[in-house]
């Protein structure tokens, strides 16, 4: 049997153990999502009615809406997001302790939705990595339900101790670039487009394969 | 005796009224003048309240620029609209703060958004976009999507990065 280091980076099948442990730390992330709602416009209110009784997010173990970026895992931006606003809205970002995601609720902070304008941020992704985008102005708590199921759906196929033993990824050195960039996906710079399909997304696993496979 | 009537009666050749809209009586007065037309609203007129301070961008004609500025009486149950055309670019006029001193939030809007002056005012900063800003968006030049709108953003997280960079350095000396 070889280091950890060895077993937890080969992939699947091999690592026993490894498997079993992301496992864990994957169902203990994904079933405690604390939001920090950062909700900047009228899709806030939707955002409230999803933390409410009535729609009941505690379901998903979402339902600790944290306002202490310290104790946040997601981040939903709510909203229509400002220039002005950018520095604020990435400086929560870069204080929420990490393990972090991202869902951009609603057109305006997908794509800047109807307010084409100087003021407004086309997208949050090209300040902050999104993980789900969710059309609708505003969306249904429904949909936004959705998106934090998806978000568990991606959590799951992540890979933790890799990252514990391989040091920093790219998402740790995500301030450096324009377009900040997750680990397990893959950029798309559609300025209107919306989609809240996880076929772009890639586990780590199926990166690996790929490249085995080129 | 309206206000408007009260102010034609001074004889004022640079005061005269216009084309009356939404009820309200309007009057158009010459840059000069204004600020002596502004006292006596006040003084001797009754109008409390300052509803609103803003422009109007009328370019390619000239003169480009005309201050819009709104007054209610309550005591007498009255409004008036001032118009006043500037010239130029980049106009200045005279601010009215120190009489109503709620139009200072009005005056700097009507700075950041057109680039008018206001003499007299004491803050008188951006109220909306962001103080370095370098433009002035309800300008008829100015185009709806903005003039590099995320510069300011850039540099920002251009300096946040080399301030990780330079904290990163030292903590590497430390160790
Ligand atoms: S998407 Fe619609 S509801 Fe949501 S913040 Fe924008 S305008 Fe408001």
């Amino acid at each position: 049997m070889g280091s950890l280091k060895e077993i937890t980076t080969t992939d699947d099948e091999s690592g026993f153990m490894a498997t079993q442990v992301n496992e864990l730390m994957n169902w203990g992330r994904k079933n405690s999502l604390w939001p920090m709602p950062l909700g900047l416009s009228c899709c806030g209110i939707e955002l409230m009615a999803m933390i409410g009784p009535k729609f009941d997010i505690a379901r998903f173990g979402a339902e600790a809406a944290r306002f202490s970026p310290r104790q946040c895992d997601v981040m939903i931006v709510a909203g229509t997001l400002t220039w002005k606003m950018a520095e604020a809205a990435r400086t929560i970002y870069d204080q929420m302790p990490d393990p972090k995601w991202v869902i951009a609720m609603g057109v305006c902070s997908s794509s800047g939705g109807m307010y084409d304008s100087y003021a407004v941020v086309q997208g949050v992704d090209s300040i902050l990595p999104v993980d789900i985008y969710v059309p609708g102005c505003p969306p249904r708590p429904d949909a936004l339900i959705d998106a934090i199921m998806k978000l568990q759906r991606k959590i799951e196929r992540e890979n933790p101790l890799k990252r514990v033993l391989e040091g920093p990824t790219d998402l740790d050195e995500s301030g450096t670039g324009i377009f900040a960039k997750a680990p397990n996906m893959e950029v798309k710079t559609n300025r209107y487009g919306t989609y809240m399909d996880d076929s772009g997304m890639k586990d780590d696993h199926s990166t690996a394969r790929a490249k085995e496979e080129s | 005796m309206t206000a408007s009537e009260h102010v034609l009666g001074l004889g004022w050749d640079d005061v005269s009224a216009v084309e009356e809209r939404d009820g309200m009586p309007t009057l158009q007065v010459a840059p000069q003048r204004l600020r002596e037309l502004l006292e006596i609203l006040k003084r001797d007129l009754g109008f409390e309240i300052a509803i609103l301070v803003t422009a109007v961008d009328h370019s390619p004609k000239a003169p480009r620029f005309e201050l819009v500025q709104q007054f209610l009486s309550i005591q007498n149950n009255e409004r008036l609209r001032l118009r006043c055309p500037l010239e130029g670019d980049n106009p200045s006029a005279s601010s009215c703060i120190d009489l109503w001193p709620g139009a200072a939030y009005m005056e700097r809007e009507c700075w950041d958004m057109f680039g008018i002056q206001f003499d007299g005012h004491k803050n008188l900063r951006r109220l909306l976009m962001p103080e370095a800003y370098g433009h002035h968006p309800l300008r008829k030049e100015f185009p709806h999507q903005g003039i590099e709108p995320d510069r300011l953003y850039r540099e920002w997280e251009r300096s946040r990065i080399e301030r990780a960079a330079e904290r990163e350095g030292q903590e590497g000396v430390n160790s």
